[in-house]
């Protein structure tokens, strides 16, 4: 279907040991996965479970073992150019200030550069660090950066935007107001967007669709729901809603067992 | 703690003068002072080499001082060496780093030869430059181009290695090709290697200059030590030790000028997270 943003089909990823006489490892099993234009889907599931690999998968930076991964319709190959990537990490460069961050994607492109250092300002205003423009990440705090990561991956515009974990560095209030912002930016756009965590709560608050991943390994999706919950919405208030708590524990009820063996396959993996 | 770090250079002074004293009070034994030089008259080596005033007969000179400022030719030389080694090695190093660090194959090949060309003592290659040559400039220049070059090279080989997977995921997510890359991940991530290295080649970039010129050559502060040491002129050798000394020191601080300048996104203590 043309109106699907990123398309995953039948995605395996194995991953080959380095010790030859270890097994090879499978990290994600026959998945399919769609995100559709302007939805904003929310995957969970327990650590350790294969999340990020799948989100990798979609962005182009990882080759999966079998099956296809659509973008826009056409098959993906490399890197894919119409998605901008929000990693968990830190992954501003130390190198560069926060404007000569933001516009770093925008140089690629071939901006020149008084061009992109307005587009990036424009930019750093959004996300509130207009301020800020000359600070070195080490010189923010961890939710700055988490600002400017977000200016960054949004100043080139792109169709589908993957977020890995991205808030899960922050604390409880810096976390609530950032999910607010890309929920504002978000529904000023309309962008598809592919969003990981293994925050529950997050994750019905901010989305359209929540998909529930297995436990590792050979990952799958198990369960997928439909968040009807009216917007615009606020991620504080929002969990008061009656429609909310339903979700919220309908959706539980088929994690919890899979976080329990996730937990317990770490257990085993420890000892 | 705090009173010695609030006086701190008064009491490096002290280091100094105490064992300028010491050397100075051990010299007065004339056997003593056969081998050691006596400060006093190392001093008058350097003004003489210095400066063009003679100084008349005093209570330290008994004998007058002729002010003859005749080292800056061999000064010149030495220093025309360190800078031309050092700059050639540096850009040689960097070059061969970032090239083998990005190209696996090559350095998995090159590997073991790399290996045995660092740990080979590189100084015995003296005589065979200066057979390749001449007794110029030229050979102190490749001896100490091959001391700067792996010191460097390692280095920013390390410093490509190291760039965060994560940075190097995001540029290419944000369409860096691989020129941009270079240009933007690689080269900036592996500078802070590469000044860290560039303390020491300095100093190794004298070591190779010197070294040649102490081999055979007919100008250089080497070549004036060699001289000295030829006529048990100890107070010459001790000038010439302090000369080097001194220039290096200079050259080390204009690295940290350049360094303290490039480096400022670099975090350092007192000053994170300052908002």
């Amino acid at each position: 279907m043309a109106d699907d943003a990123l398309e995953l089909r039948g995605i395996t990823v194995t991953f080959r040991s380095r010790d030859a006489g270890e097994q090879p490892y499978t990290a994600v099993a026959q998945t399919c996965l769609t995100v559709r234009s302007g939805e904003f889907v929310s995957v969970v599931g327990p650590t350790g479970c294969g999340k990020s690999t799948l989100l990798n998968i979609g962005a182009g930076l990882l080759q999966p073992s079998a099956g296809e991964v659509r973008v826009f319709g056409q098959p993906l190959q490399g890197i894919n150019r119409r998605a901008g990537y929000m990693f968990q990490a830190e992954a501003l460069m130390p190198w560069r200030s926060a404007i000569d961050n933001v516009m770093v994607g925008l140089q690629y492109r071939g901006l020149p550069p008084e061009q992109a250092r307005e587009q990036a300002r424009t930019w750093l205003e959004r996300v509130g660090l207009r301020e800020f423009e000359d600070r070195y990440p080490h010189q923010l705090s961890g939710g700055m950066r988490k600002r400017t990561a977000l200016a960054q991956t949004l100043a080139l515009d792109p169709d589908i935007i993957l977020m890995d974990e991205p808030f899960s560095a922050l604390d409880i209030q810096t976390r609530q107001l950032m999910e607010n912002e890309v929920l504002a930016l978000w529904a000023a756009k309309r962008k598809a967007v592919l969003f990981i965590t293994h925050d529950l709560d997050e994750a019905i608050a901010m989305s359209d669709r929540v998909v529930v991943l297995s436990a590792g390994p050979a990952t799958r999706p198990i369960g997928e729901f439909e968040i009807d919950l009216p917007r615009p919405r606020d991620v504080a208030e929002i969990r008061a809603h009656p429609r909310f708590i339903e979700l919220h524990s309908r959706i539980w009820g088929v994690l919890r067992e899979e976080v329990l063996k996730g937990y317990a396959q770490q257990l085993k993996k420890a000892a | 703690m705090l009173r010695v770090a609030k006086n701190l250079r008064v009491w490096q002074m002290g280091v100094l003068i105490l064992i300028l004293l010491s050397w100075h009070m051990v010299s007065r034994n004339e056997q003593t002072a056969f081998f050691l030089g006596e400060p006093i008259t190392v001093a008058g080596r350097v003004w003489s080499w210095f400066v063009p005033v003679d100084l008349p007969a005093n209570a330290l000179f008994p004998d007058g001082l002729p002010g003859r400022a005749d080292i800056y030719l061999h000064l010149g030389i030495t220093l025309l060496e360190t800078v031309l080694a050092f700059a050639i090695g540096t850009v040689l190093g960097l070059a061969c780093g970032l090239w083998l660090a990005l190209a696996p194959t090559a350095s998995a090949i090159l590997d073991p030869y790399i290996k045995a060309a660092n740990s080979m003592p590189r100084v015995i290659l003296a005589p065979i430059f200066a057979l390749w040559f001449g007794l110029g400039i030229w050979s102190k220049v490749a001896l100490a181009v091959t001391l700067v070059f792996f010191i460097v090279f390692f280095n920013v080989y390390q410093g490509v290695r190291e760039v965060s997977p994560v940075v190097l995921a995001n540029a290419r997510m944000l369409g860096a090709n691989h020129r941009q890359l270079l240009r933007t991940v690689y080269l900036p991530s592996a500078t802070s290697w590469v000044f860290s290295s560039l303390h020491t080649s300095v100093g190794l970039a004298f070591v190779g200059a010197v070294v040649g010129e102490y081999l055979g050559s007919a100008r250089g502060v080497g070549y004036l030590i060699l001289q000295a040491e030829g006529t048990f002129d100890v107070n010459t050798v001790f000038a010439g030790i302090v000369v080097l000394t001194a220039c290096a020191l200079v050259l080390d601080g204009l690295v940290g000028r350049i360094e303290q300048k490039l480096m400022k996104w670099q975090p350092r203590q007192g000053e994170t997270e300052k908002i």
